[in-house]
């Protein structure tokens, strides 16, 4: 089976302007497969970081070009890019970012609401399964801001997939977590990529994480070094 | 997207600053409740006021005012045809003051679906005797039941029974300032003078009370029959056709109609109390501009808040936006937050409104000018709750838009690297 590229990068070059010049990432291209598990690793200040939010959409100031799922980002609005993170990519973040207004379930089902596809039940529903598969089911009504660490960012991950994204993406998701807690974390992607087929880029700082994951993308001075 | 789940965040996050929120709709309830009491009383004070007189008031007044003559004997000659001319000082010859034909006019404004009654009045100058001195005064001679029903008679009376006019031949109701000068009781017998100089006994049935001075000193009442004999006019004379019309509005348009129709003259309210709707729409301003100035007081409270609300709610915007919700979804659900503070407070304003309006219905007002009036006036007008609601709604909207502006604005990425 041929593999079938969920992301592409182009050339992508971004520079901060604010108060000299520095580039920070130069003539980044690579493609992503259906299924990889793929780390992006670099020191501190390389860029990774960087090139995880223009990846996300959510940064569009950039120059070159973003494909996602063959479809470009260039020209779309900021609706429409809005769109292609709902149905397109979880997010992991560092900091799980739980909404602490919500219970652990609804922070899940937040996500769907807004693609609308599902009936709430349903939602609620799949939010549960997915609670359930990450061994939390037991937390769901819990508010987020009672939960633990790695709770949390279990509740973050199980959020990042309600919409069936094709590509998940991960900035730290062990960084702050006990290294039981990362095992498990890191377990859970695996599964995710094995199982489901998904699409995970993580960034980390964590080498020993990273040389578990299929494939690794180093990064230099905003430069690809190694992939 | 579903309205429903945005507002679901927006009662999430709005219920995480419950206090805050709480104090901003408080601030629009006090608003909306001063707003609502004070346009309340201040129309109930103005209704009175004017009411003092444009309910005593005729719509239109037909009449046959004492003019000279629009054709001259000069205008007539053929040989000035040509010519202008300018003649200075002419005198009106003596014309009658009574309307021809007044039975077959007022049937015929009867019928006239624009009406809402017709009462024919005839006025008399008379003296008052009080001893030896007489004392200047005019007596309005009235259809009784149809002034009472039109003019609201009966409501200025201090004393005595209305009716009493029509039932007890040779009575009068005497101004209440007239009453005191010549020192008459009720059942007293008082003479008078006419301009004529016959003399006449009325027996004293009640006393009327205008609450303006000049009038209540020389004014009296009398049946039209009464004031007919006093004036030794025959059975039909009428000085007077008093008409009152369906819709106050359109009595100038209406007055110049029947000018032309019964050859007449015709004088609407409008111009003959210019200066009472000048007065009252002078206050009704003052008072619309307190209230509004109230109402955007609280908006800045609004503003405040929900600033307060989105610069600890950064991280929340960030993860909603990198979760895929739009800008626009997200200044949706600060507008909501907004639009809710709002209406609560708006509904619970007007209800406080309301209380308070009764509560200052209850103060008592002692006007002696107005006997049937015990406390302070209120109008409970339905307009005064709509107006504070609606614009409760659209300032509240306002003072949400900015904040929902600046919330929609916020860069996810800015928030996420910023930790």
């Amino acid at each position: 089976m041929a593999k079938k590229k969920v992301l592409e990068a182009r050339a992508i070059n971004k520079s901060f302007f604010d108060p000299v010049r520095v580039d920070v990432l130069k003539d980044i291209s690579f493609d992503l497969n259906y299924g990889e598990y793929t780390s992006v690793i670099g020191r501190s200040g390389c860029g990774k970081s960087t090139l995880l939010y223009i990846l996300s959409t959510m940064d569009t100031d950039f120059s070159g070009e973003l494909l996602i799922d063959g479809i470009t980002t260039k020209n779309k609005s900021e609706q429409e890019l809005a769109a292609i993170r709902n149905e397109k990519i979880g997010f992991v973040f560092q900091f799980h970012y739980l909404l602490n207004e919500f219970s652990a379930i609804k922070n899940v089902m937040l996500p769907g609401y807004r693609l609308n596809k599902k009936s709430e039940e349903e939602l609620e529903h799949k939010a549960y399964e997915a609670l359930k598969a990450l061994g939390i089911e037991k937390l769901a009504k819990k508010m987020a801001n009672k939960l633990s660490g790695g709770e949390k960012q279990r509740v973050a991950i199980a959020r990042a997939l309600i919409n069936d994204p094709h590509i998940i993406m991960c900035d730290e998701p062990t960084g702050n977590l006990d290294s039981k807690n990362a095992d498990r974390v890191f377990n859970i992607f695996k599964e995710l990529t094995e199982v489901y087929n998904k699409t995970l880029l993580v960034v980390t700082h964590d080498l020993e994480f990273a040389n578990k994951t299929g494939r690794i993308i180093e990064l230099e001075d905003g430069r690809i070094i190694r992939m | 997207m579903k309205q429903k789940h945005l507002i679901e965040i927006a009662g999430a996050l709005l219920l995480a600053r419950w206090k805050q929120t709480l104090i901003a709709a408080i601030g629009v309830t006090f608003s909306i409740a001063l707003f609502v009491t004070l346009l309340g009383f201040m129309e109930g004070l103005n209704n009175l006021l004017d009411g003092m007189v444009l309910n005593r008031t005729p719509h239109i007044r037909l009449y046959n005012d004492t003019q000279p003559s629009q054709n001259q004997p000069i205008d007539l000659s053929d040989e000035y045809k040509d010519h202008h001319n300018f003649i200075s000082s002419i005198k009106p010859t003596n014309t009658r003051k009574e309307i021809y034909n007044a039975q077959k006019i007022i049937q015929k404004l009867n019928n006239d679906n624009r009406v809402v009654g017709v009462s024919a009045k005839l006025s008399a100058q008379v003296f008052y005797n009080y001893g030896n001195t007489d004392i200047n005064g005019i007596i309005n001679g009235l259809e009784v039941n149809k002034e009472s029903k039109l003019f609201a008679f009966e409501e200025y009376l201090a004393k005595g029974n209305y009716q009493d006019l029509e039932n007890i031949p040779n009575s009068i109701i005497l101004g209440q300032g007239v009453a005191e000068l010549i020192n008459a009781q009720i059942d007293d017998l008082i003479n008078i003078t006419t301009s004529e100089g016959q003399q006449f006994s009325l027996k004293v049935v009640g006393f009327y009370q205008t609450g303006m001075a000049q009038i209540d000193k020389v004014q009296s009442y009398a049946s039209l029959k009464t004031t007919r004999r006093i004036k030794g006019v025959s059975n039909n004379y009428v000085g007077d056709i008093q008409i009152k019309l369906k819709n106050l509005d359109k009595a100038p348009l209406t007055a110049i109609e029947y000018e032309k129709f019964f050859n007449l003259n015709a004088e609407d309210l409008q111009t003959a109390n210019a200066q009472f709707e000048t007065g009252s729409s002078v206050r009704s301003i003052i008072s619309y501009a307190v209230g509004i100035a109230l109402l955007i007081v609280s908006g800045f409270g609004i503003y405040n808040i929900l600033n307060m609300l989105i610069y600890e709610k950064m991280d929340t915007i960030a993860i909603l936006k990198a979760t895929g919700y739009n800008s626009s979804d997200v200044k949706k659900i600060f507008i909501s937050i907004s639009l809710s503070i709002g209406l609560s407070g708006a509904l619970f304003g007007v209800l406080l409104g309301y209380l308070l309006s009764n509560i200052v219905d209850t103060i008592p007002f002692d006007a002696p000018s107005v006997p049937n009036v015990t406390t302070y006036p209120i109008d409970y007008g339905v307009q005064y709750y709509s107006i504070a609601i609606i614009f409760a709604i659209i300032m509240t909207f306002l003072a949400g838009w900015l904040p929902a502006q600046k919330a929609s604005k916020v860069d996810p990425v800015v928030i996420i690297r910023g930790k």
